[in-house]
């Protein structure tokens, strides 16, 4: 699809399940995507359908009884499912960053921010404590925290939210990570702050010539940063495409209705169209498609056949059943 | 294309200052109530370290014609027991036992709680099942009885004291520090430790140890004051320090008979362990606050 030196973490048929093969819940099913240098990949869908157990899959972070029971995640053609549990904690923080949803809990309150800062770098890289000290000074003025030499010895409670959030984002880009993965980023902040952090992560992922992958279910958020955006529903992607086609010509019922929910808000709450129906319980996912139950374009067809993700046009995949037919009618 | 790009490292402007532990001890200067209960405890506990130089008596000095001389008296300022033995010289001899059963057995515990709790608690698992149903099976007895048992199999004496209590009261700390650890393994800033790449023995010495220290802190020094008693009632069972050497517990519980012909002898080690029970009470509660970095004031 695109030029493979490009691509800096390929993830095949990743599928992630929570307890046994009888009894468990598969939250990640099948999920193939990968990213690219420099930019911004966005994955986009309500709560559940597996974006951060996506994330935590890949960091190998999943706590028991989760686990990923197939797929690949290539980065720099090592698949790091392969790799032992030593050498996946090189990995982590040095090539892929990552920044969590909750800024306030996200920080250890017994280690002033600069250590917990120089804790990433002294796992990572041969410098002493005093020098990844230093260079946490550098890292907290790069994300924008003002008299970082004073600052880098506060605790966490010294902090605002928003202002945690810039020393996560400083930890997690202290070793120039390939990858930077923000699971919601922003969701946790006061709106005036999202607009400012997401502005710092753009800034920081095109500087750093780095990847970014981030999940958020705010569809304002996917439209301001990404530049191609993945859809799950209930653990698989139902769309993706890039960033103008899926707001401009999204094909899955699924992705309409999303961006139907989102519309709204400039036509006042009459003209608002939430999606009919719950996600479904994954324990007993529905045969056939998985969003056929709440389908506002349902066909028998559908929850008799599973669709797979297909090419519908260039850098455009769609698993729904209807879009050939959609098609071929024009 | 994967080295870190450090290269970017600029000289820092102003000097690195590291002012923590310094922070810490001038919070714990600012609890007045810590402090005077700390500065009493060294007092108690270098009274009775200096005990010799202290008193013009000797703990078993019996004068058999000054029996039950009260308080005030001259050459005897706190009085004498039944035997005319010097109180003030019971007492400061006695603390030197009290104290070390006190604060040896419970320091001791908790160490060792504190590390079969964090093992138990952070690798769960094998470890966590094999380490907690030993303790399981110390827990099911109740605790003086245990300490009895223990002791009973032993020579009397001090050793034996601080053994049987240290013993009894590990799974009281593991259990605590096993608690703790899993509350704080749940935190999301361990799984941002883990995402930085942290290997898990730094994670569990920089991350979870500091946050499960504070209880453990706090519950020793709760314990201290009642194992004091724990080590009198050994005592007094005939299973600690023999007659005539007396901790405070054993001088209250000899004194109890005379409590009407002499009630200084029972009171008066009486109040020492009340006052040094909460002395560590508070001591433990300033600690905590100390240990708290939100107690730092910019």
């Amino acid at each position: 699809m695109t030029d493979g030196s490009d691509i800096t973490l390929e993830v095949k048929n990743l599928t992630t399940r929570f307890g046994s093969a009888k009894t468990g819940v598969t939250v990640v099913d099948g999920v193939s995507f990968s990213l690219k240098r420099g930019r911004t990949t966005a994955l986009v869908g309500e709560s559940g359908c597996g974006k951060s157990a996506t994330a935590l899959s890949v960091m190998q972070l999943l706590e028991p009884p989760g686990e990923v029971i197939a797929g690949e995640v290539r980065l720099g053609g090592v698949d790091l499912m392969r790799l032992g549990d030593a050498e996946m904690a090189e990995v982590r923080g040095r090539r892929i960053g990552m920044v969590f949803q909750d800024p306030m809990t996200s920080l250890n309150p017994l280690l002033p921010i600069g250590d917990q800062i120089a804790e990433t770098l002294t796992a990572h890289t041969d410098l002493s404590r005093h020098e990844a000290k230093q260079r946490a000074v550098d890292l907290l003025t790069r994300v924008g925290v003002a008299d970082a030499g004073r600052r880098v010895h506060d605790y966490p409670h010294h902090f605002s939210g928003g202002m945690r959030q810039r020393v996560l984002i400083a930890a997690a880009i202290s070793c120039s990570p390939e990858i930077i993965i923000a699971d919601e980023p922003t969701t946790a902040l006061d709106v005036t702050v999202q607009a400012k952090i997401l502005r710092l992560l753009y800034d920081l992922q095109q500087a750093m010539h780095a990847s970014l992958l981030l999940i958020t279910h705010d569809l304002g958020v996917v439209a301001a940063m990404a530049d191609e955006v993945i859809v799950m529903y209930a653990g698989r992607i139902v769309e993706r495409a890039d960033v103008d086609t899926l707001f401009h010509r999204p094909r899955h019922p699924y992705t309409k209705a999303l961006l139907a929910c989102v519309e709204g808000i400039s036509d006042r709450a009459a003209a608002l169209e939430p999606i009919q129906g719950m996600a479904p319980d994954l324990k007993d996912p529905p045969p056939g498609c998985r969003f056929a139950p709440r389908c506002p374009s349902v066909r028998d067809v559908c929850r008799r056949q599973d669709p797979r993700l297909a090419p519908y046009s260039a850098r455009h995949d769609v698993a729904c059943l209807l879009v050939g037919e959609e098609a071929a009618n024009g | 294309m994967t080295s870190p790009a450090l290269e970017q490292t600029e000289p820092l402007s102003r000097p690195l200052r590291s002012p923590r532990r310094f922070w810490r001890i001038k919070a714990f200067l600012r609890n007045w109530t810590a402090v005077t209960a700390a500065a009493f405890l060294l007092v108690v506990l270098l009274a009775s370290v200096f005990a010799p130089f202290l008193s013009a008596h000797g703990p078993y000095d019996a004068d058999n014609l000054s029996r039950y001389v009260p308080i005030g008296t001259e050459g005897y300022l706190l009085g004498t027991d039944q035997q005319g033995r010097d109180m003030v010289a019971r007492l400061l001899y006695g603390g030197r036992i009290s104290l070390l059963v006190g604060i040896l057995p419970t320091l001791t515990a908790s160490a060792i709680g504190l590390a079969l709790g964090l093992l138990a608690g952070y690798t769960r698992g094998l470890a966590d099942h094999v380490i907690m149903r030993c303790l399981d099976v110390v827990f099911a007895f109740p605790m003086v009885l245990l300490a009895i048992a223990i002791a009973g199999a032993m020579q009397p004496g001090v050793t034996t004291e601080i053994i049987s209590i240290t013993v009894i009261l590990i799974p009281y700390f593991a259990r605590l520090a096993r608690t703790a650890t899993q509350d704080i393994a749940a935190m999301p800033y361990i799984e941002a430790a883990r995402a930085a790449g942290g290997s898990p023995a730094d994670i569990m010495l920089r991350y979870v140890l500091p946050n499960v220290f504070s209880p453990v802190i706090v519950y020793a020094t709760t314990l201290m004051g009642l194992m004091i008693v724990v080590g009198s009632g050994l005592s007094f069972l005939g299973l600690g320090v023999q007659p005539p050497t007396a901790d405070w517990g054993a001088m209250v519980a000899e004194g109890r008979v005379v409590l009407r012909r002499a009630p200084h002898v029972t009171v008066l080690p009486g109040i020492l362990i009340l006052a040094v029970s909460l002395a560590f009470n508070f001591l433990g509660d300033g600690i905590r606050d100390a240990l708290d970095p939100r107690s730092i004031r910019r």
